[in-house]
Protein backbone atom coordinates (compact mmCIF):
# COMPACT_ATOMS: atom_id res chain seq x y z
CA UNK A 1 0.00 0.00 0.00
CA UNK A 2 2.81 2.32 0.96
CA UNK A 3 4.51 1.61 -2.36
CA UNK A 4 1.43 2.59 -4.33
CA UNK A 5 1.28 5.79 -2.37
CA UNK A 6 4.89 6.52 -3.21
CA UNK A 7 4.35 5.78 -6.89
CA UNK A 8 1.24 7.95 -6.88
CA UNK A 9 3.03 10.83 -5.26
CA UNK A 10 5.95 10.54 -7.69
CA UNK A 11 3.53 10.64 -10.63
CA UNK A 12 1.76 13.65 -9.16
CA UNK A 13 5.07 15.42 -8.77
CA UNK A 14 6.10 14.56 -12.32
CA UNK A 15 2.80 15.83 -13.70
CA UNK A 16 3.15 18.91 -11.54
CA UNK A 17 6.44 19.83 -13.16
CA UNK A 18 4.96 19.21 -16.61
CA UNK A 19 2.05 21.55 -16.04
CA UNK A 20 4.41 24.13 -14.63
CA UNK A 21 6.05 24.27 -18.06
CA UNK A 22 2.81 25.43 -19.60
CA UNK A 23 2.09 28.32 -17.28
CA UNK A 24 3.09 31.80 -18.38
CA UNK A 25 5.08 34.16 -16.25
CA UNK A 26 3.53 37.41 -15.10
CA UNK A 27 2.73 40.16 -17.61
CA UNK A 28 5.64 42.25 -18.78
CA UNK A 29 6.87 45.26 -16.98
CA UNK A 30 7.87 46.83 -20.31
CA UNK A 31 4.59 46.08 -22.03
CA UNK A 32 6.31 45.15 -25.30
CA UNK A 33 4.56 42.34 -27.14
CA UNK A 34 5.10 40.50 -30.40
CA UNK A 35 7.09 37.80 -32.08
CA UNK A 36 10.49 37.97 -33.71
CA UNK A 37 11.80 35.25 -36.01
CA UNK A 38 15.53 34.91 -36.66
CA UNK A 39 16.61 32.30 -39.21
CA UNK A 40 19.95 31.35 -40.70
CA UNK A 41 23.54 30.62 -39.78
CA UNK A 42 24.20 27.78 -37.36
CA UNK A 43 27.34 29.60 -36.18
CA UNK A 44 25.31 32.63 -35.15
CA UNK A 45 22.53 30.47 -33.69
CA UNK A 46 24.01 29.84 -30.21
CA UNK A 47 24.74 33.56 -29.82
CA UNK A 48 21.25 34.51 -31.05
CA UNK A 49 19.74 32.08 -28.58
CA UNK A 50 21.64 33.53 -25.68
CA UNK A 51 20.76 37.08 -26.68
CA UNK A 52 17.12 36.07 -27.13
CA UNK A 53 16.82 34.46 -23.73
CA UNK A 54 18.37 37.52 -22.06
CA UNK A 55 16.01 39.77 -24.02
CA UNK A 56 12.97 37.67 -23.19
CA UNK A 57 13.86 37.77 -19.50
CA UNK A 58 13.34 41.56 -19.67
CA UNK A 59 10.43 41.42 -22.12
CA UNK A 60 8.47 38.28 -21.24
CA UNK A 61 5.68 39.02 -23.73
CA UNK A 62 7.95 39.07 -26.74
CA UNK A 63 8.70 35.63 -28.11
CA UNK A 64 11.82 35.21 -30.18
CA UNK A 65 12.17 32.19 -32.37
CA UNK A 66 15.66 31.20 -33.51
CA UNK A 67 15.91 28.87 -36.49
CA UNK A 68 18.99 27.31 -38.08
CA UNK A 69 19.55 26.29 -41.67
CA UNK A 70 22.82 27.98 -42.54
CA UNK A 71 23.89 31.40 -43.81
CA UNK A 72 22.37 30.68 -47.23
CA UNK A 73 19.01 30.12 -45.63
CA UNK A 74 19.43 33.30 -43.57
CA UNK A 75 20.11 35.44 -46.64
CA UNK A 76 17.17 33.91 -48.47
CA UNK A 77 14.91 34.41 -45.45
CA UNK A 78 15.78 38.12 -45.42
CA UNK A 79 15.34 38.48 -49.21
CA UNK A 80 11.95 36.77 -49.17
CA UNK A 81 10.90 38.52 -45.92
CA UNK A 82 10.12 35.15 -44.32
CA UNK A 83 11.87 36.10 -41.08
CA UNK A 84 12.34 39.39 -39.25
CA UNK A 85 16.07 38.81 -39.38
CA UNK A 86 18.10 36.49 -41.54
CA UNK A 87 21.47 35.71 -39.99
CA UNK A 88 24.74 35.13 -41.79
CA UNK A 89 28.20 34.26 -40.55
CA UNK A 90 29.93 35.48 -43.69
CA UNK A 91 30.16 38.73 -45.67
CA UNK A 92 27.50 39.10 -48.33
CA UNK A 93 28.60 38.85 -51.92
CA UNK A 94 28.04 41.90 -54.11
CA UNK A 95 25.00 40.42 -55.84
CA UNK A 96 23.50 39.44 -52.48
CA UNK A 97 24.06 42.91 -51.05
CA UNK A 98 21.83 44.36 -53.75
CA UNK A 99 18.89 42.24 -52.65
CA UNK A 100 19.00 42.97 -48.93
CA UNK A 101 18.25 46.50 -47.74
CA UNK A 102 19.60 46.45 -44.18
CA UNK A 103 22.72 44.82 -42.84
CA UNK A 104 23.56 44.91 -39.12
CA UNK A 105 26.90 43.64 -37.83
CA UNK A 106 26.10 42.22 -34.39
CA UNK A 107 29.48 40.60 -33.63
CA UNK A 108 32.75 39.54 -35.16
CA UNK A 109 34.53 36.25 -34.92
CA UNK A 110 38.18 35.60 -35.63
CA UNK A 111 39.71 32.19 -36.16
CA UNK A 112 43.22 31.78 -34.82
CA UNK A 113 45.67 29.33 -36.35
CA UNK A 114 47.37 27.59 -33.44
CA UNK A 115 50.43 25.38 -33.00
CA UNK A 116 51.89 23.69 -29.96
CA UNK A 117 53.88 26.12 -27.79
CA UNK A 118 57.26 24.55 -28.56
CA UNK A 119 56.94 25.18 -32.29
CA UNK A 120 59.43 27.75 -33.62
CA UNK A 121 57.28 28.91 -36.53
CA UNK A 122 55.65 32.27 -35.74
CA UNK A 123 54.30 33.59 -39.02
CA UNK A 124 52.50 32.00 -41.96
CA UNK A 125 50.90 33.43 -45.08
CA UNK A 126 47.34 32.57 -46.05
CA UNK A 127 48.73 30.56 -48.94
CA UNK A 128 51.06 28.54 -46.68
CA UNK A 129 48.12 27.82 -44.39
CA UNK A 130 46.13 26.63 -47.39
CA UNK A 131 49.00 24.39 -48.56
CA UNK A 132 49.37 22.91 -45.07
CA UNK A 133 45.69 22.18 -44.64
CA UNK A 134 45.34 20.68 -48.10
CA UNK A 135 48.35 18.43 -47.49
CA UNK A 136 50.69 20.04 -50.05
CA UNK A 137 53.16 21.17 -47.38
CA UNK A 138 53.80 18.28 -45.00
CA UNK A 139 57.00 19.24 -43.18
CA UNK A 140 57.60 22.18 -40.85
CA UNK A 141 60.98 22.88 -42.46
CA UNK A 142 59.19 23.98 -45.65
CA UNK A 143 57.78 26.95 -43.74
CA UNK A 144 60.87 27.74 -41.70
CA UNK A 145 60.46 25.36 -38.79
CA UNK A 146 62.17 22.20 -37.59
CA UNK A 147 62.43 19.05 -39.70
CA UNK A 148 59.25 17.34 -38.52
CA UNK A 149 56.05 16.09 -40.12
CA UNK A 150 53.15 18.49 -39.78
CA UNK A 151 50.14 17.02 -38.01
CA UNK A 152 47.00 18.79 -39.15
CA UNK A 153 44.13 18.97 -36.65
CA UNK A 154 40.79 19.85 -38.13
CA UNK A 155 37.19 20.14 -37.01
CA UNK A 156 34.50 17.64 -37.97
CA UNK A 157 32.57 17.75 -41.24
CA UNK A 158 29.75 20.26 -41.08
CA UNK A 159 31.27 22.39 -38.31
CA UNK A 160 30.65 26.12 -38.77
CA UNK A 161 34.22 27.00 -37.74
CA UNK A 162 35.57 24.53 -40.27
CA UNK A 163 33.25 25.97 -42.92
CA UNK A 164 34.42 29.53 -42.27
CA UNK A 165 38.09 28.56 -42.00
CA UNK A 166 38.24 26.61 -45.25
CA UNK A 167 36.35 29.32 -47.08
CA UNK A 168 38.58 32.19 -45.93
CA UNK A 169 41.85 30.29 -46.42
CA UNK A 170 40.67 28.89 -49.78
CA UNK A 171 41.15 25.30 -48.56
CA UNK A 172 37.73 24.92 -50.08
CA UNK A 173 37.64 25.80 -53.75
CA UNK A 174 34.99 25.76 -56.42
CA UNK A 175 35.30 22.97 -58.94
CA UNK A 176 34.43 23.25 -62.64
CA UNK A 177 30.72 22.86 -61.86
CA UNK A 178 30.84 25.75 -59.36
CA UNK A 179 30.27 23.70 -56.21
CA UNK A 180 32.63 24.32 -53.32
CA UNK A 181 34.89 21.36 -52.58
CA UNK A 182 36.48 20.94 -49.16
CA UNK A 183 40.10 19.94 -49.83
CA UNK A 184 41.16 19.43 -46.22
CA UNK A 185 43.79 16.69 -46.20
CA UNK A 186 42.58 13.20 -45.33
CA UNK A 187 45.63 12.87 -43.08
CA UNK A 188 44.21 15.23 -40.49
CA UNK A 189 43.18 14.35 -36.98
CA UNK A 190 39.57 15.37 -36.45
CA UNK A 191 38.35 16.76 -33.14
CA UNK A 192 34.70 17.54 -32.48
CA UNK A 193 35.00 20.80 -30.54
CA UNK A 194 37.11 23.91 -30.07
CA UNK A 195 38.22 22.60 -26.68
CA UNK A 196 39.27 19.25 -28.11
CA UNK A 197 41.29 20.91 -30.89
CA UNK A 198 43.00 23.14 -28.35
CA UNK A 199 43.77 20.21 -26.05
CA UNK A 200 45.14 18.11 -28.93
CA UNK A 201 47.32 20.91 -30.29
CA UNK A 202 48.57 21.82 -26.81
CA UNK A 203 49.63 18.27 -25.98
CA UNK A 204 50.81 16.88 -29.32
CA UNK A 205 54.10 18.01 -30.88
CA UNK A 206 54.12 19.38 -34.46
CA UNK A 207 50.39 19.94 -34.66
CA UNK A 208 48.54 22.83 -36.28
CA UNK A 209 44.86 23.56 -35.80
CA UNK A 210 42.36 26.40 -35.76
CA UNK A 211 40.10 27.72 -33.00
CA UNK A 212 37.93 30.73 -32.34
CA UNK A 213 39.95 33.71 -31.08
CA UNK A 214 37.75 33.87 -27.99
CA UNK A 215 39.07 30.46 -26.93
CA UNK A 216 42.79 31.34 -27.13
CA UNK A 217 44.95 30.88 -24.03
CA UNK A 218 48.61 30.11 -23.18
CA UNK A 219 48.31 26.36 -23.72
CA UNK A 220 48.65 26.92 -27.47
CA UNK A 221 50.56 29.42 -29.59
CA UNK A 222 48.64 31.54 -32.08
CA UNK A 223 50.45 32.10 -35.38
CA UNK A 224 50.65 35.49 -37.08
CA UNK A 225 48.77 35.41 -40.36
CA UNK A 226 50.36 37.58 -43.06
CA UNK A 227 52.35 39.21 -40.25
CA UNK A 228 49.30 40.21 -38.19
CA UNK A 229 48.66 38.87 -34.68
CA UNK A 230 45.35 37.20 -33.97
CA UNK A 231 43.96 39.82 -31.62
CA UNK A 232 40.48 41.23 -31.20
CA UNK A 233 41.65 44.68 -32.25
CA UNK A 234 43.11 43.40 -35.50
CA UNK A 235 39.94 41.44 -36.25
CA UNK A 236 37.84 44.57 -35.69
CA UNK A 237 40.05 46.65 -37.95
CA UNK A 238 39.98 43.95 -40.60
CA UNK A 239 43.78 43.56 -40.68
CA UNK A 240 43.65 40.00 -39.41
CA UNK A 241 42.44 38.06 -42.41
CA UNK A 242 40.82 34.95 -40.95
CA UNK A 243 37.75 36.61 -39.52
CA UNK A 244 34.10 36.90 -40.29
CA UNK A 245 31.23 39.13 -39.27
CA UNK A 246 28.02 37.87 -37.74
CA UNK A 247 25.27 39.67 -39.64
CA UNK A 248 21.57 40.22 -39.10
CA UNK A 249 19.85 41.01 -42.39
CA UNK A 250 16.45 42.43 -43.09
CA UNK A 251 14.59 43.64 -46.11
CA UNK A 252 11.61 45.34 -44.50
CA UNK A 253 10.84 47.93 -41.90
CA UNK A 254 11.47 46.36 -38.51
CA UNK A 255 8.52 45.66 -36.24
CA UNK A 256 8.74 47.41 -32.84
CA UNK A 257 9.68 44.11 -31.21
CA UNK A 258 12.38 43.37 -33.79
CA UNK A 259 13.77 46.90 -33.43
CA UNK A 260 13.81 46.50 -29.65
CA UNK A 261 15.67 43.19 -29.98
CA UNK A 262 18.25 44.74 -32.32
CA UNK A 263 18.69 47.73 -29.97
CA UNK A 264 19.20 45.30 -27.11
CA UNK A 265 21.85 43.35 -29.05
CA UNK A 266 23.80 46.53 -29.83
CA UNK A 267 23.43 47.87 -26.28
CA UNK A 268 26.18 47.49 -23.71
CA UNK A 269 24.26 44.65 -22.11
CA UNK A 270 23.85 42.76 -25.39
CA UNK A 271 27.45 43.29 -26.41
CA UNK A 272 28.56 41.96 -23.03
CA UNK A 273 26.85 38.69 -23.96
CA UNK A 274 28.58 38.80 -27.34
CA UNK A 275 31.93 39.29 -25.62
CA UNK A 276 31.63 35.96 -23.80
CA UNK A 277 32.53 33.98 -26.92
CA UNK A 278 32.97 36.48 -29.73
CA UNK A 279 34.22 39.97 -30.42
CA UNK A 280 31.81 42.84 -29.65
CA UNK A 281 31.38 45.51 -32.30
CA UNK A 282 30.53 48.41 -30.00
CA UNK B 1 -7.30 -12.74 -7.65
CA UNK B 2 -7.33 -9.38 -5.94
CA UNK B 3 -8.02 -6.24 -7.97
CA UNK B 4 -4.60 -4.94 -6.92
CA UNK B 5 -2.85 -7.94 -8.47
CA UNK B 6 -4.80 -7.53 -11.68
CA UNK B 7 -3.74 -3.92 -11.98
CA UNK B 8 -0.11 -4.85 -11.41
CA UNK B 9 -0.40 -7.60 -14.01
CA UNK B 10 -1.79 -5.13 -16.56
CA UNK B 11 0.99 -2.68 -15.74
CA UNK B 12 3.62 -5.33 -16.34
CA UNK B 13 2.06 -6.20 -19.69
CA UNK B 14 2.07 -2.53 -20.64
CA UNK B 15 5.77 -2.29 -19.74
CA UNK B 16 6.58 -5.32 -21.89
CA UNK B 17 4.63 -3.90 -24.81
CA UNK B 18 6.28 -0.49 -24.50
CA UNK B 19 9.77 -1.94 -24.56
CA UNK B 20 8.95 -4.13 -27.55
CA UNK B 21 7.35 -1.25 -29.40
CA UNK B 22 10.36 0.98 -28.77
CA UNK B 23 12.65 -1.58 -30.40
CA UNK B 24 10.36 -1.69 -33.42
CA UNK B 25 10.01 2.10 -33.55
CA UNK B 26 13.74 2.71 -33.36
CA UNK B 27 14.40 0.14 -36.08
CA UNK B 28 11.71 1.58 -38.35
CA UNK B 29 12.95 5.11 -37.75
CA UNK B 30 16.59 4.36 -38.48
CA UNK B 31 15.71 2.50 -41.65
CA UNK B 32 13.21 5.11 -42.82
CA UNK B 33 15.77 7.91 -42.40
CA UNK B 34 18.74 6.03 -43.78
CA UNK B 35 17.37 3.90 -46.58
CA UNK B 36 16.73 6.68 -49.14
CA UNK B 37 20.40 7.61 -49.33
CA UNK B 38 21.48 3.97 -49.41
CA UNK B 39 19.22 3.54 -52.44
CA UNK B 40 20.25 6.79 -54.17
CA UNK B 41 23.95 6.55 -53.48
CA UNK B 42 24.10 2.78 -54.04
CA UNK B 43 24.63 0.25 -51.26
CA UNK B 44 27.89 -1.02 -52.78
CA UNK B 45 29.30 2.51 -53.24
CA UNK B 46 28.26 3.36 -49.70
CA UNK B 47 29.80 0.32 -48.03
CA UNK B 48 32.89 -0.07 -50.20
CA UNK B 49 33.55 3.58 -51.02
CA UNK B 50 36.87 4.71 -49.53
CA UNK B 51 36.17 8.45 -49.39
CA UNK B 52 34.14 9.83 -46.50
CA UNK B 53 33.75 13.58 -47.01
CA UNK B 54 30.08 14.48 -46.62
CA UNK B 55 30.63 18.18 -47.37
CA UNK B 56 31.73 17.17 -50.86
CA UNK B 57 28.93 14.63 -51.25
CA UNK B 58 31.15 11.56 -50.87
CA UNK B 59 29.71 8.97 -48.54
CA UNK B 60 32.02 5.95 -48.69
CA UNK B 61 32.14 4.33 -45.26
CA UNK B 62 34.77 1.62 -45.80
CA UNK B 63 37.34 3.64 -43.78
CA UNK B 64 34.86 3.85 -40.91
CA UNK B 65 34.07 0.13 -41.05
CA UNK B 66 37.79 -0.63 -41.16
CA UNK B 67 38.34 1.68 -38.18
CA UNK B 68 35.62 0.07 -36.10
CA UNK B 69 36.77 -3.46 -36.93
CA UNK B 70 40.43 -2.66 -36.28
CA UNK B 71 39.77 -1.13 -32.87
CA UNK B 72 37.37 -3.92 -31.91
CA UNK B 73 39.72 -6.68 -33.03
CA UNK B 74 42.55 -5.04 -31.10
CA UNK B 75 40.38 -4.84 -28.00
CA UNK B 76 39.51 -8.53 -28.29
CA UNK B 77 43.15 -9.58 -28.79
CA UNK B 78 44.08 -7.79 -25.59
CA UNK B 79 40.88 -8.22 -23.59
CA UNK B 80 39.85 -11.83 -24.22
CA UNK B 81 42.93 -13.63 -22.88
CA UNK B 82 43.03 -11.26 -19.92
CA UNK B 83 39.34 -11.69 -19.24
CA UNK B 84 39.30 -15.48 -19.44
CA UNK B 85 42.44 -15.76 -17.35
CA UNK B 86 40.87 -13.51 -14.72
CA UNK B 87 37.70 -15.59 -14.73
CA UNK B 88 39.68 -18.80 -14.20
CA UNK B 89 41.80 -17.44 -11.43
CA UNK B 90 38.76 -15.97 -9.67
CA UNK B 91 36.68 -19.11 -9.81
CA UNK B 92 39.25 -21.92 -9.65
CA UNK B 93 42.46 -20.80 -8.06
CA UNK B 94 42.07 -18.00 -5.54
CA UNK B 95 40.48 -18.62 -2.14
CA UNK B 96 36.92 -17.37 -2.17
CA UNK B 97 37.50 -14.40 0.15
CA UNK B 98 40.40 -13.04 -1.87
CA UNK B 99 38.52 -13.69 -5.10
CA UNK B 100 35.62 -11.59 -3.86
CA UNK B 101 37.87 -8.54 -3.47
CA UNK B 102 39.28 -8.95 -6.98
CA UNK B 103 35.88 -9.56 -8.44
CA UNK B 104 34.29 -6.45 -7.00
CA UNK B 105 37.25 -4.43 -8.24
CA UNK B 106 36.77 -5.75 -11.76
CA UNK B 107 33.04 -5.16 -11.61
CA UNK B 108 33.72 -1.61 -10.54
CA UNK B 109 35.26 -1.06 -13.98
CA UNK B 110 31.79 -1.44 -15.46
CA UNK B 111 30.56 1.51 -13.45
CA UNK B 112 33.10 4.03 -14.73
CA UNK B 113 31.53 6.32 -17.36
CA UNK B 114 33.03 5.86 -20.81
CA UNK B 115 34.00 9.51 -21.12
CA UNK B 116 36.26 9.02 -18.11
CA UNK B 117 37.95 6.10 -19.84
CA UNK B 118 38.37 8.32 -22.87
CA UNK B 119 39.82 11.15 -20.87
CA UNK B 120 42.22 8.77 -19.12
CA UNK B 121 43.26 7.48 -22.53
CA UNK B 122 43.72 11.00 -23.86
CA UNK B 123 45.83 12.22 -20.97
CA UNK B 124 47.82 9.08 -20.14
CA UNK B 125 47.75 6.57 -22.99
CA UNK B 126 48.05 8.82 -26.04
CA UNK B 127 51.23 10.60 -24.85
CA UNK B 128 52.61 7.27 -23.54
CA UNK B 129 52.24 5.69 -26.96
CA UNK B 130 53.98 8.66 -28.54
CA UNK B 131 56.91 8.59 -26.12
CA UNK B 132 57.36 4.88 -25.30
CA UNK B 133 55.71 2.73 -27.95
CA UNK B 134 56.79 4.78 -30.98
CA UNK B 135 60.57 4.32 -30.38
CA UNK B 136 59.93 0.56 -30.04
CA UNK B 137 57.96 0.55 -33.29
CA UNK B 138 60.74 2.49 -34.98
CA UNK B 139 63.17 -0.34 -34.19
CA UNK B 140 61.08 -2.50 -36.53
CA UNK B 141 59.84 0.11 -39.01
CA UNK B 142 62.28 3.04 -38.92
CA UNK B 143 59.93 5.42 -40.73
CA UNK B 144 57.00 4.87 -38.32
CA UNK B 145 55.33 8.00 -36.96
CA UNK B 146 52.34 8.41 -34.71
CA UNK B 147 50.63 11.17 -32.79
CA UNK B 148 49.48 8.61 -30.22
CA UNK B 149 45.89 8.95 -31.39
CA UNK B 150 45.68 5.42 -32.71
CA UNK B 151 44.02 2.05 -33.04
CA UNK B 152 46.36 0.82 -30.33
CA UNK B 153 45.19 3.43 -27.82
CA UNK B 154 41.55 2.65 -28.63
CA UNK B 155 42.14 -1.09 -28.35
CA UNK B 156 43.74 -0.84 -24.91
CA UNK B 157 40.97 1.34 -23.49
CA UNK B 158 38.23 -0.81 -25.02
CA UNK B 159 39.92 -3.96 -23.73
CA UNK B 160 39.68 -2.57 -20.20
CA UNK B 161 36.08 -1.54 -20.80
CA UNK B 162 34.98 -5.01 -21.95
CA UNK B 163 36.80 -6.84 -19.14
CA UNK B 164 33.88 -6.76 -16.67
CA UNK B 165 31.54 -8.29 -19.25
CA UNK B 166 33.94 -11.06 -20.19
CA UNK B 167 35.05 -11.81 -16.63
CA UNK B 168 31.65 -11.95 -14.98
CA UNK B 169 29.88 -14.02 -17.64
CA UNK B 170 32.82 -16.41 -18.09
CA UNK B 171 33.19 -16.78 -14.35
CA UNK B 172 29.52 -17.62 -13.96
CA UNK B 173 29.67 -20.27 -16.64
CA UNK B 174 32.86 -21.75 -15.15
CA UNK B 175 31.20 -21.86 -11.75
CA UNK B 176 28.22 -23.59 -13.31
CA UNK B 177 30.38 -26.57 -14.35
CA UNK B 178 29.23 -29.43 -12.03
CA UNK B 179 31.56 -30.35 -9.17
CA UNK B 180 31.58 -33.94 -10.36
CA UNK B 181 33.53 -32.95 -13.48
CA UNK B 182 36.38 -31.60 -11.37
CA UNK B 183 36.29 -34.50 -8.97
CA UNK B 184 36.24 -37.09 -11.75
CA UNK B 185 39.13 -35.39 -13.52
CA UNK B 186 41.24 -35.17 -10.37
CA UNK B 187 40.35 -38.78 -9.47
CA UNK B 188 41.68 -39.91 -12.84
CA UNK B 189 45.05 -38.43 -11.91
CA UNK B 190 44.88 -35.12 -13.82
CA UNK B 191 46.47 -32.20 -12.00
CA UNK B 192 44.74 -28.86 -11.47
CA UNK B 193 46.16 -27.30 -14.63
CA UNK B 194 45.01 -30.20 -16.78
CA UNK B 195 41.61 -30.16 -15.15
CA UNK B 196 41.12 -26.47 -15.91
CA UNK B 197 42.37 -26.58 -19.50
CA UNK B 198 40.98 -29.91 -20.61
CA UNK B 199 37.80 -30.29 -18.56
CA UNK B 200 36.46 -27.06 -17.13
CA UNK B 201 37.07 -24.65 -20.03
CA UNK B 202 35.59 -27.01 -22.63
CA UNK B 203 32.58 -27.57 -20.38
CA UNK B 204 32.07 -23.81 -19.94
CA UNK B 205 32.86 -22.78 -23.49
CA UNK B 206 29.37 -21.75 -24.56
CA UNK B 207 29.26 -19.21 -21.75
CA UNK B 208 32.78 -18.03 -22.54
CA UNK B 209 31.94 -17.56 -26.22
CA UNK B 210 28.80 -15.66 -25.25
CA UNK B 211 30.87 -13.38 -23.01
CA UNK B 212 33.29 -12.66 -25.86
CA UNK B 213 30.47 -11.80 -28.25
CA UNK B 214 28.82 -9.51 -25.71
CA UNK B 215 32.15 -7.82 -25.07
CA UNK B 216 32.60 -7.40 -28.80
CA UNK B 217 29.17 -5.79 -29.03
CA UNK B 218 30.15 -3.32 -26.35
CA UNK B 219 33.43 -2.56 -28.10
CA UNK B 220 31.73 -1.91 -31.43
CA UNK B 221 29.08 0.30 -29.87
CA UNK B 222 31.42 2.35 -27.68
CA UNK B 223 31.51 5.96 -28.81
CA UNK B 224 32.72 8.57 -26.37
CA UNK B 225 36.01 7.00 -25.31
CA UNK B 226 36.85 6.21 -28.91
CA UNK B 227 36.19 9.77 -30.16
CA UNK B 228 38.70 11.09 -27.67
CA UNK B 229 41.59 8.76 -28.45
CA UNK B 230 41.51 7.37 -31.98
CA UNK B 231 42.05 10.66 -33.83
CA UNK B 232 38.90 10.36 -35.97
CA UNK B 233 40.76 10.24 -39.26
CA UNK B 234 38.48 8.67 -41.89
CA UNK B 235 41.23 6.80 -43.68
CA UNK B 236 41.88 3.08 -44.03
CA UNK B 237 44.63 2.33 -41.48
CA UNK B 238 47.96 0.75 -42.44
CA UNK B 239 49.06 -0.29 -38.96
CA UNK B 240 48.11 -0.32 -35.29
CA UNK B 241 49.65 3.10 -34.64
CA UNK B 242 47.55 4.85 -37.32
CA UNK B 243 44.59 7.05 -36.49
CA UNK B 244 41.13 5.86 -37.45
CA UNK B 245 37.54 7.04 -37.33
CA UNK B 246 34.82 4.64 -36.20
CA UNK B 247 31.19 4.27 -37.26
CA UNK B 248 29.79 5.33 -33.89
CA UNK B 249 32.28 8.15 -33.39
CA UNK B 250 31.49 9.64 -36.77
CA UNK B 251 27.75 9.62 -36.09
CA UNK B 252 28.21 11.28 -32.72
CA UNK B 253 30.62 13.94 -33.97
CA UNK B 254 28.85 14.96 -37.13
CA UNK B 255 25.17 14.71 -36.18
CA UNK B 256 25.11 18.15 -34.58
CA UNK B 257 25.81 20.19 -37.67
CA UNK B 258 24.79 17.80 -40.43
CA UNK B 259 22.54 19.11 -43.19
CA UNK B 260 19.75 17.00 -44.68
CA UNK B 261 21.66 14.53 -46.87
CA UNK B 262 24.57 14.30 -44.49
CA UNK B 263 22.15 13.46 -41.70
CA UNK B 264 20.54 10.73 -43.79
CA UNK B 265 24.01 9.35 -44.48
CA UNK B 266 24.67 9.21 -40.75
CA UNK B 267 21.44 7.28 -40.28
CA UNK B 268 22.59 4.94 -43.03
CA UNK B 269 25.79 4.44 -41.05
CA UNK B 270 23.47 3.54 -38.19
CA UNK B 271 21.82 0.91 -40.40
CA UNK B 272 25.20 -0.65 -41.15
CA UNK B 273 26.05 -0.72 -37.43
CA UNK B 274 22.66 -2.24 -36.73
CA UNK B 275 23.25 -4.98 -39.31
CA UNK B 276 26.75 -5.70 -37.95
CA UNK B 277 25.41 -6.05 -34.40
CA UNK B 278 22.53 -8.28 -35.58
CA UNK B 279 24.96 -10.53 -37.46
CA UNK B 280 27.15 -10.78 -34.38
CA UNK B 281 24.20 -11.72 -32.20
CA UNK B 282 23.12 -14.35 -34.69
CA UNK B 283 26.63 -15.79 -34.81
CA UNK B 284 26.75 -15.79 -31.02
CA UNK B 285 23.50 -17.68 -30.72
CA UNK B 286 24.36 -20.18 -33.41
CA UNK B 287 27.81 -20.86 -32.02
CA UNK B 288 26.59 -21.10 -28.45
CA UNK B 289 23.97 -23.57 -29.66
CA UNK B 290 26.47 -25.58 -31.68
CA UNK B 291 28.96 -25.72 -28.87
CA UNK B 292 26.34 -26.85 -26.42
CA UNK B 293 25.29 -29.61 -28.82
CA UNK B 294 28.84 -30.95 -28.94
CA UNK B 295 29.12 -31.47 -25.21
Amino acid sequence: MKKILIIGLTLALALGTLTACGTKTDPASTGMTGKVVVAGSTSVQPLSEELASAFMAINPDVSIEIQGGGSGVGIKAAQDKIADFGSSSRELKAEEKATVSNEYVIAKDGIAVVVDPTNTVTDLTLDQIKQIFTGKITNWKEVGGADATIVVVSREEGSGTRGAFIEITKVSEKDAAGTAVDNTTKDSLVQPSTGAVKQTVASTPNTIGYISIGALDDTVKAIKVEGIDATEADVLSGDYKISRPFLYLSNTELTPAAQAFLDFILSAEGQAIVAKDFIPVK
Amino acid sequence: MKAYEKIVEKLIIVCAIVSTISVVLITVFIFREGLPILMNYGVIDFIFGTNWSPTNGNYGILPLIAGTLAVTLGALIIGVPMGIASAIILSEILPRKVARVFKSAIELLAGIPSVVYGFFGLVVLVPAIRTFILPLAQLVVPKATTTGFSIFAGAIILAIMILPTIVSISENSIKAVPREFREASLALGANKMETIVLVIIPAAKSGIVASIILGMGRAIGETMAVILITGNMPKIPGGPLDSVATLTGTIAMEMGYADATHQQALFAVGIILFVIIMLLNAIAQISAHGLRGNN
